[in-house]
């Protein structure tokens, strides 16, 4: 009744590829970009950007880069907080040796640096797949880690062994550093969103995505249809790597403005980026989305519901959102894998009847 | 390099030259033999058939020619020239595609993506175009998915273009996965049964399309099939193996009399 593509044709191979063939879908989107630019800046104020935005756009970017790895190409990772951390130190060196560069491009360049050593851990993917590679990339994730700690070139030297985001403007506006505006770091990292979903989505349509996804269901069958593996994971490696160097570099830069790297971009970091893709729905962009918000808001919701409104304790309320952050990946992963992207589907079908079953 | 001239069948398609020849192919596995010392030729726009018991080294024999298995002794010729030894997805891009007894296709993905994935070695547009989506790799998917759509239209699969392959039943997917190879346009098409596990009308479909291919795309094809009805029907030429070993080659009519053939079949008394 309310979503349907009734009466809504195509007459072209081109109209039939867009990323929301149904009007109504298309109409959405736009509102929510129109919103999103236009209408957020205005009444976003500092506890909505820290708690909730700025950590759910970027999560969202790093999703993005876990699920064309995981989702689409199927080469498991847990180096995630590793490669995150690679974006951040490779952003805060390039910050601080040529400051006369503006920050925008230093975080494209961070994103392109976390590709290539991305590409280099996921080497072993030619040789190994499913768990063993699962734990090739957990060593990334500590090897990384205890890099960034133990080699002083990469911290400057500082005496504290952390990195701290200096000022930096974009247009004039301070987008890193202690005086920022909020609506000013929504914006900036908001553009990055919306750049990575639609090379994202631009890529999973085309042949990069269907030779990656051919590698995922059959890899056996894939080569014999003249998929290159060599080249099909690498790709999806660099691609992966971009991203979430991307989201490494605003989280440390934008975000948090100071990083102490096993405290920012631990196992846990790893780990949190899975359960958004496992949760949102893997092989889908618009679950990379759904399962960031969702991780971002719980705790959020939790602590609203817990703390302020019922008066339980704050420590309780942090290990309530542990137990059903574990109970709720255990139940996707048993009723419905492919996660929100396939309820929101679902939702959708039955959308299209109601009110009537069939 | 055999240089046989064309001739035309009696319902009127064009033989041409050998396209593939196998010379002496031995494969190995540790200590059985597969395949011993086999040779023969797939000509231009013909179907060739390759028969044989359960257990005789067809598939090994498939396996071969897509460059899967590397033999022991023994070369393949391709379009008059050696070929070396190469990795299934080169051996694709030289225009040889293939399907699989037990159904190989993408199951995640849809009817069309899995189609389209067969025109793999047209695509060529880089990374960085397909990111924007602008210039060549709009026009390319365009192109390719015209091309890609007379396929699926030769095949009869229009209503299930945008169904997850998972969701098919056994007889369509035997189809899709016939549409993926032959978007590749092959210069030669290896058929691995693709009649296993059909009944008679879907037999009967899939011998029509198999005939249509040839007649249609002038693809040559290169078929193993265990329903000897359809074998006979269909091929131009049939080779017969049995234990690994070559033991009739010939036109349908020359190997249903060939003493050696019967005995595999119906089985003699071995000293």
């Amino acid at each position: 009744m309310f979503y349907r593509e009734a009466g809504d044709f195509k007459t072209s191979y081109a109209a039939d590829n867009q990323t929301f063939p149904i009007k109504f879908d298309r109409m959405g989107y736009y509102t929510a970009l129109v919103i999103a630019f236009l209408v957020v800046p205005f009444i976003i104020n500092d506890y909505w950007a820290n708690a909730i935005l700025l950590p759910f756009l970027i999560y969202a970017i790093a999703a993005l880069g876990l699920n064309i790895l995981v989702g689409y190409c199927g080469q498991v990772s847990l180096g995630t907080g590793g490669f995150m951390a690679v974006g951040a130190y490779a952003c805060y060196k390039l910050m601080t040796s040529m400051p006369e560069v503006n920050i925008f491009f230093h975080i494209i360049i961070s994103g392109g640096i976390t590709g290539l050593v991305c590409v280099l851990f996921g080497l072993p993917s030619l040789r190994i797949k499913g768990f063993y590679l699962a734990v090739a990339t957990l060593a990334a994730q500590f090897f990384l880690v205890w890099l960034f700690n133990r080699v002083p070139w990469f911290y400057n030297y500082s005496a504290s062994g952390q990195i701290n985001a200096p000022e930096r403007s974009v247009f004039g506006i301070e987008v890193t550093g202690p005086n920022t505006e909020a609506w000013a770091t929504y914006l900036f990292c908001l553009v990055f969103l919306v750049a990575s979903a639609l090379i994202a989505r631009n890529m999973t349509r085309g042949m990069a995505g269907r030779k990656w996804m051919a590698i995922r269901d059959m890899d056996i069958a894939a080569e014999i249809i003249g998929v290159n593996p060599l080249k099909a994971k690498i790709s999806a490696f660099a691609v992966s790597g971009f991203f979430v160097g991307i989201s490494g570099a605003l989280f440390f830069s934008v975000y948090l403005g100071a990083v102490e790297v096993g405290e920012a971009f631990g196992i846990n970091k790893s780990f949190l980026v899975l359960f958004m893709i496992i949760i949102g729905g893997l092989g889908s962009i618009f679950g990379s989305f759904a399962g960031a918000a969702f991780l971002v808001l719980l705790p959020v919701v939790l602590k609203v519901v817990g703390v302020d409104w019922l008066g339980w304790p704050t420590d309780m309320v942090a290990h309530l959102q542990l137990v059903i952050v574990g109970g709720m990946i255990v139940m996707f992963l048993i009723l419905e894998p492919h996660g929100l992207a396939q309820l929101w589907r679902v939702t959708k079908q039955k959308l299209r009847l109601w009110p009537f079953p069939h | 390099m055999s240089t046989q001239e064309s001739y035309v069948t009696e319902d009127g398609r064009t033989i041409g030259p050998t396209v593939m020849e196998m010379k002496n192919i031995t494969l190995r596995f540790g200590g059985v033999k597969a395949i011993t010392d086999i040779s023969f030729d797939i000509r231009e726009g013909e179907i060739r058939a390759i028969i044989g018991p359960n257990g005789a080294g067809k598939s090994s024999m498939l396996n071969v020619i897509s460059g899967f298995y590397v033999p022991q002794e023994g070369e393949v010729w391709y379009k008059g020239k050696k070929r070396p030894p190469m990795k299934p997805y080169q051996v694709a891009e030289q225009g040889i595609a293939r399907t699989f007894q037990n159904i190989a296709l993408f199951e995640g993905m849809t009817v069309l993506d899995n189609v389209m994935t067969g025109r793999i070695r047209q695509m060529k547009a880089g990374l960085l175009s397909q990111a924007i989506w602008k210039g060549k790799a709009e026009k390319e998917e365009i192109e390719n998915r015209e091309f890609v759509e007379k396929i699926i239209d030769f095949l009869e699969i229009q209503a299930i273009r945008k169904t997850p392959v998972g969701r098919l039943p056994y007889g369509l997917k035997k189809r899709v996965e016939l549409a993926r190879a032959l978007a590749a346009e092959p210069s030669i098409l290896l058929l691995d049964e693709p009649m296993a596990g059909m009944n008679v009308e879907e037999k009967e479909d899939m011998s029509r399309f198999i005939l249509d291919m040839n007649d249609e795309f002038g693809t040559t094809i290169a078929l193993i099939e265990h329903d000897m009805g359809v074998v006979m029907d269909l091929s131009d030429r049939v080779v017969v193996m049995d234990y690994g070993k070559k033991i009739g080659d010939g036109t349908p009519d020359e190997v249903r009399s060939n003493q050696a053939v019967i005995d595999a079949y119906l089985g003699v008394a071995h000293d």
